[in-house]
């Protein structure tokens, strides 16, 4: 296996004396598009919050780019685009370039400002997710497919070489589903980025990663897409 | 209309202070309104309140001629503080501390005022604002003030604005957002103090609210909410302070009402070409 970019060892965690998540251990390679699925309460997560550094675990190690997340301080290496994408403040009077600009504030630092360039790699992450036309659009009058894109873009401006999506394809149709994956393998493909992809939907993802993780309180399968469902009709 | 204020000093000092607060009060205003925490300036408010009171009973007491409004700040930016330790504290009811800090102000301010001697015209105007009230050393506290708030905002905009827009995407990015957090309601503290000696501790939060109510029902980007804030807001102070010296009325009334017709006026604009938009 190539140099993995995550990889989490003997992770476990619990709350209020309940186990969410045991043993947990796999690593993910660059240019991997890994689906993470799992039954509700299955602890899908809390385990992307682990990987994020929102919790700690109780046990395990996770590493990121080959360091121990406590050391790790590159965090514009990581885009991620949450569950509360699809419930975000509607109202919030910010245009598309506006929120994916958002996505270059830890990256340019504190006491230093927005540039030329800066401006330049936002309008490059939004014409990837094909929303130039809407670049000064206000971000509550578009579909939820459309902000959908806007979020990846978001994520994509700093130039990560991991992006995590936390159930990003919740309200959203199927059309823009099918649209939105699509978009995902793009930047998979071409641009060699990693994805970490939590989701109920199955169907839908089945047909687009390169991996599978089966999550629920311990990891029960991890491989390629086509075992997961055969082992998952045998069972 | 404005040659009383152009002629005498003490106007003078007014009308400037006027012009400061009437930036800053809705500058500030956006982050607390997208941020869903309008009623953190009541509750600062209050608190200045009862730092004024104290001050105006140690006046009383060790007869220093210190301004009250020193009082108010340092009590502003305790109870700032404060609010943001509760809200650490229950991270589940995070406004929790709002009403605690509020209730709490007003305690200590019937306590302080009692202590001072009950209510006095002075007290009348801190509550109500006056067009006679600010003293050449009030004005350059408050513009000291408005300086710092305005290079604070300049230096952390793209922070704070990340942060109001989505907490979790800002933190998951690196961004600190407890210190910025702190340091936003800190600069809250100072601006309400600031303002509380034109408008009044009861109007306050409407001159950092309203501006903003209005600003939003016609702002398509966050930059352009920052403009028309401002541009209400100052011409919500201009207006108000003129009609409430020439009408003998405490400024704080008038300034929060030509803010209610402005807003009133963005709501009518937005159905108009609402309407519009639908004909066609």
């Amino acid at each position: 296996m190539n140099n993995p970019i995550l990889s989490l060892e003997n992770v476990t965690f619990s709350y209020n004396n309940k186990t969410i998540v045991k043993e947990i251990d796999f690593s993910i390679s660059q240019g991997a598009f890994v689906g993470l699925v799992g039954p509700n309460g299955g602890g899908k997560t809390t385990l992307i919050k682990m990987i994020l550094g929102l919790l700690k675990p109780d046990e395990g190690t996770i590493k990121l780019f080959n360091q121990p997340i406590n050391e790790f301080t590159d965090w514009s290496k990581i885009g991620f685009v949450s569950q509360k994408a699809n419930t975000f403040n509607k109202g919030f009077p910010a245009t598309v370039f506006e929120v994916v600009a958002m996505g270059l504030t830890a990256r340019i630092g504190y006491f230093k400002f927005f540039t030329k360039k800066h401006r330049q790699q936002v309008i490059t992450a939004i014409k990837q997710v094909g929303m130039e036309d809407y670049v000064h659009e206000n971000i509550g009058n578009l579909s939820g497919g459309q902000q959908q894109r806007v979020f990846i873009a978001r994520a994509l401006v700093s130039q990560p070489t991991l992006i995590i999506l936390d159930e990003p394809t919740v309200g959203i149709d199927v059309t823009n589903v099918e649209r939105f994956y699509q978009l995902l393998v793009k930047l998979q493909q071409e641009q060699q980025i990693t994805l970490l992809l939590v989701s109920h939907d199955l169907t839908s993802m089945r047909d687009y990663v390169t991996e599978m993780i089966g999550l629920n309180q311990t990891i029960y399968f991890h491989g390629p897409p086509e075992k997961y469902v055969t082992q998952q009709s045998t069972t | 209309m404005l040659g009383d204020f152009i002629q005498y000093d003490f106007l003078r000092y007014t009308f400037y202070t006027g012009l400061l607060i009437g930036i800053i009060a809705p500058l500030l205003g956006t982050f607390l309104v997208v941020r869903r925490l309008s009623l953190l300036a009541d509750s600062l408010s209050h608190v200045t309140l009862a730092g004024i009171a104290f001050g105006l009973w140690l006046d009383k007491l060790l007869t220093i001629s210190l301004s009250p409004l020193y009082g108010g700040i340092a009590f502003s930016v305790l109870g700032s503080v404060f609010i943001e330790k509760l809200r650490r504290m229950y991270p589940a009811y995070q406004e929790i501390g709002i009403p605690i800090i509020l209730s709490s102000g007003v305690g200590l301010s019937v306590i302080f005022i009692s202590l001072a001697n009950g209510f006095n015209n002075d007290l009348f105007n801190y509550l109500f604002g006056s067009v006679s009230a600010v003293s050449k050393n009030d004005f350059y506290t408050i513009l000291g003030i408005t300086v710092i708030v305005l290079i604070i905002i300049f230096i952390f905009y793209k922070e704070l604005l990340t942060l109001s827009f989505d907490e979790e995407h800002a933190i998951v990015s690196g961004i600190h957002a407890k210190r910025i957090h702190l340091l936003f309601i800190i600069l809250t503290a100072l601006v309400i103090a600031a303002s509380i000696r034109i408008v009044g501790v009861l109007l306050v939060s409407a001159l950092m609210t309203l501006p903003v109510a209005a600003a939003m029902r016609i702002a398509k980007s966050y930059k352009q909410l920052i403009l028309y804030s401002l541009l209400f807001g100052e011409v919500a102070v201009v207006s108000g302070l003129i009609s409430g010296y020439y009408l003998s009325i405490p400024p704080g009334g008038t300034i929060v009402m030509t803010a209610v017709i402005i807003l009133l006026g963005s709501l009518s604009y937005q159905k108009l070409v609402f309407r519009k938009k639908e004909v066609v």
